[in-house]
């Protein structure tokens, strides 16, 4: 991988960590007053994808959105904007967390209704197909998604009117407290599964950098050519609570010796060590992680400072006009 | 919008409606299960698929919920659809996508983007059609702020206002009961886009208000007919639209007669008539010389059997006893004169599919 991939990869990476990490260091303050879904611990598929998605490609997601809506390029200072609830959001406050939107960057929304936004995806691809474009339409979804009927209705139909979607999944093996064994066969692939629905698929280790990339570029380089779908499966892991800012190991849904055994596999750490030994200094990263911390520290001062929206505004809206 | 005097059956007017919607799209696509099998969806998609070719108009997997986020997909990157639906029974399936995002969208994300979809239901009636292939629940989508919900009566309205809905920007559930398909109406030429939520008055009156719903405008307009020679001049409502509801003609006219009738084709208990009684009597109760009233399904499921079904829907006879009851009228006729033979189904001419 080239340096300055990878150089991107790990600011992309650091970025998106350090933007959830001062969601969850404010979040108690109680001014971001809805609900957030944090991916602190799971934000690398995100970060590869940063670098391989076209802007003029499509993406959509769920309520664990941040890191996606962030790698495809949205707005910093609009998405805290959202989550503050200030008429400067993303959707004018209308949407919160769960519901952002770049159409700029082709971010075209989040549904926090587990398994909602796949058709979504799909009908963006058939709009491509019959535009004739050559964008891709990103889904992203968690492990939990699959287990709903509009996951199978979806690759079914995105197989047979062969539509370019490629369904990132991020199994980070929790729908809130309930554990995958509870919920899907035990070692069920689920990109075998895919497959026998007929779509193209690979499971991926969602730590891996190299094969991350790997996995993400040979679908995109596939998707674009023959324009039918793919599913992807990334193992992965929230070290977060399901909803909300603190850790909660402790409560009883899963162990500590768990979350560590996951987080050692952090790629962060890993990849600043990588750069280190490349040809990059210590003082050239630190340049970089400043200026992200400068633009985060920007964007939380204009959410805060922004008013917000106009109380008559949530009045209006229920119909478009034109 | 003009007309000329030619007749055209319902489901021509719909088929009309879509090619006029086709050609002045040229991205507008069509699509649901049976679109283009030889039955057409009771005629309605006729030749739209040699007309505009297999991409635009295509026949698709049973998957209710995903054909409607599909659509709305879709439409968020400015591709317009008409998705139908043999049944509205089966479109339950479909009520996440409606309701979560369909009806949402525009709101939630902003204003940012519009869901231009029409979505046709098809509400069956007759021939044993039973509990899950003949409800009307049209009063589930009028709750649902952010759709808008369309309930044609004749063929110039069912052309005018599809055409109407294809083109407004919004998610629009477009109902058609099975038993209008085959009646003749006037021809709407298409010259412009009418404007949604609107109802018309289909019988002008002085004594008493009748608003209805679809199908149930048929039985009305017979029912005033009758009661006009017994000296009661029935004004009818065909509602049209029941989100929004176009309260301004419906109060001038009770505002004039200061009784009326409100019937439904849905199970009485959170009825779209029962909401059209509480308006008004929250804001025109003065001017009401009687109490309103509603004649509605009852509320059972539907049954099957030809036995069970027999006096089962609510028909001309029954409205035209209730306006009796509504003026202390005590008429006697010949109920016989409107009672449909066999019962469950249209005409004699009907022969399905149903």
């Amino acid at each position: 991988m080239k340096l300055n991939l990878l150089k991107n990869i790990y600011t992309a990476l650091y970025r998106i960590r350090a933007v959830e990490e001062e969601i969850a260091k404010k979040y108690d303050e109680g001014k971001m007053r809805c609900p957030v879904h944090l991916s602190i611990g799971q934000e690398i598929v995100s970060a590869v994808f940063s670098q391989i998605v076209k802007k003029r490609d499509f993406a959509v997601s769920t309520h664990r959105s941040h890191a996606h809506y962030l790698a495809k390029g949205g707005s910093l200072k609009r998405m805290i904007s959202e989550i503050y609830g200030k008429e400067t959001g993303c959707s004018n406050g209308k949407g919160g967390s769960m519901h952002l939107v770049d159409l700029a960057v082709n971010f075209m929304g989040s549904s926090p209704i587990v398994g909602n936004i796949i058709p979504i995806g799909v009908g963006l691809g058939l709009s491509a197909n019959i535009k004739n474009t050559d964008q891709i339409t990103y889904v992203f979804i968690g492990d939990a998604a699959v287990e709903e009927g509009s996951f199978y209705e979806s690759l079914n139909f995105a197989c047979v009117k062969k539509i370019p979607v490629i369904f990132i999944c991020e199994n980070n093996l929790y729908s809130v407290y309930s554990n995958l064994s509870e919920r899907q066969p035990m070692n069920r692939d689920n990109s075998k599964m895919a497959k026998s629905i007929g779509v193209n698929s690979q499971s991926c280790d969602g730590h891996d950098i190299f094969k991350i990339y790997q996995a993400l570029n040979q679908a995109a380089t596939q998707v674009r050519k023959n324009k039918k779908p793919f599913f992807l499966e990334f193992s992965s892991y929230r070290w977060i609570e399901h909803c909300g800012s603190n850790y909660d190991n402790s409560i009883g849904y899963r162990s500590e010796k768990e979350f560590l055994s996951w987080k050692q596999k952090d790629p962060l750490s890993k990849i600043r060590n990588l750069l280190l030994k490349k040809e990059l200094t210590n003082n050239q990263l630190i340049i970089e992680e400043k200026k992200i911390n400068f633009e985060i520290k920007q964007a939380f001062n204009y959410a805060a400072k922004s008013k917000f929206p106009k109380q008559k505004t949530a009045f209006e809206g229920e119909y478009a006009i034109k | 919008m003009q007309s000329n005097n030619k007749k055209i059956k319902f489901f021509e007017a719909i088929n009309f409606a879509l090619h006029a919607a086709m050609i002045r799209d040229k991205k507008m696509i069509c699509y649901g299960l049976g679109i283009n099998d030889p039955k057409n969806i009771f005629g309605t998609t006729k030749n739209l698929k040699n007309k505009f070719g297999k991409s635009r108009v295509f026949d698709v997997p049973t998957s209710e919920n995903a054909l409607t986020g599909i659509s709305i997909g879709a439409s968020i990157n400015g591709i317009r659809s008409v998705v139908t639906h043999q049944r509205l029974d089966f479109f339950l399936l479909a009520m996440d996508q409606l309701v979560n995002s369909a009806a949402k969208w525009h709101y939630m994300f902003g204003s940012k983007m519009n869901v231009p979809i029409t979505i046709r239901l098809i509400i069956g009636r007759g021939w044993g059609q039973g509990p899950t292939h003949s409800q009307s629940l049209h009063s589930w989508f009028s709750h649902i702020p952010g759709l808008k919900v369309v309930v044609p009566s004749n063929s110039y309205d069912a052309a005018g206002l599809l055409y109407a809905s294809i083109f407004d920007p919004n998610p629009v559930i477009f109902l058609e009961h099975r038993w209008l398909h085959n009646i003749d109406g006037l021809k709407n030429k298409l010259t412009k886009i009418e404007k949604l939520g609107k109802s018309k008055i289909v019988k002008k009156g002085k004594d008493i208000t009748i608003v209805s719903i679809s199908y149930l405008t048929i039985e009305a307009l017979e029912a005033a007919k009758f009661l006009e020679k017994h000296g009661i001049s029935c004004e009818v409502i065909d509602l049209i639209s029941i989100r929004p509801i176009d309260w301004k003609t419906i109060y001038r006219s009770i505002e004039k007669t200061g009784h009326v009738l409100v019937l439904d084709m849905g199970t009485k208990t959170g009825s779209v008539a029962s909401e059209i009684i509480a308006n008004i009597s929250i804001n025109i109760f003065s001017k009401l010389k009687s109490s309103p009233t509603i004649i509605a399904m009852p509320d059972v499921p539907v049954p099957t059997s030809f036995g069970l079904t027999k006096n089962f829907y609510p028909s001309t006879d029954t409205i035209i006893t209730k306006i009796f009851s509504i003026f202390g009228k005590k008429v006697k006729y010949n109920k016989d004169l409107f009672k449909h033979s066999p019962h469950d189904i249209p005409n004699k001419f009907f022969k399905g599919p149903f």
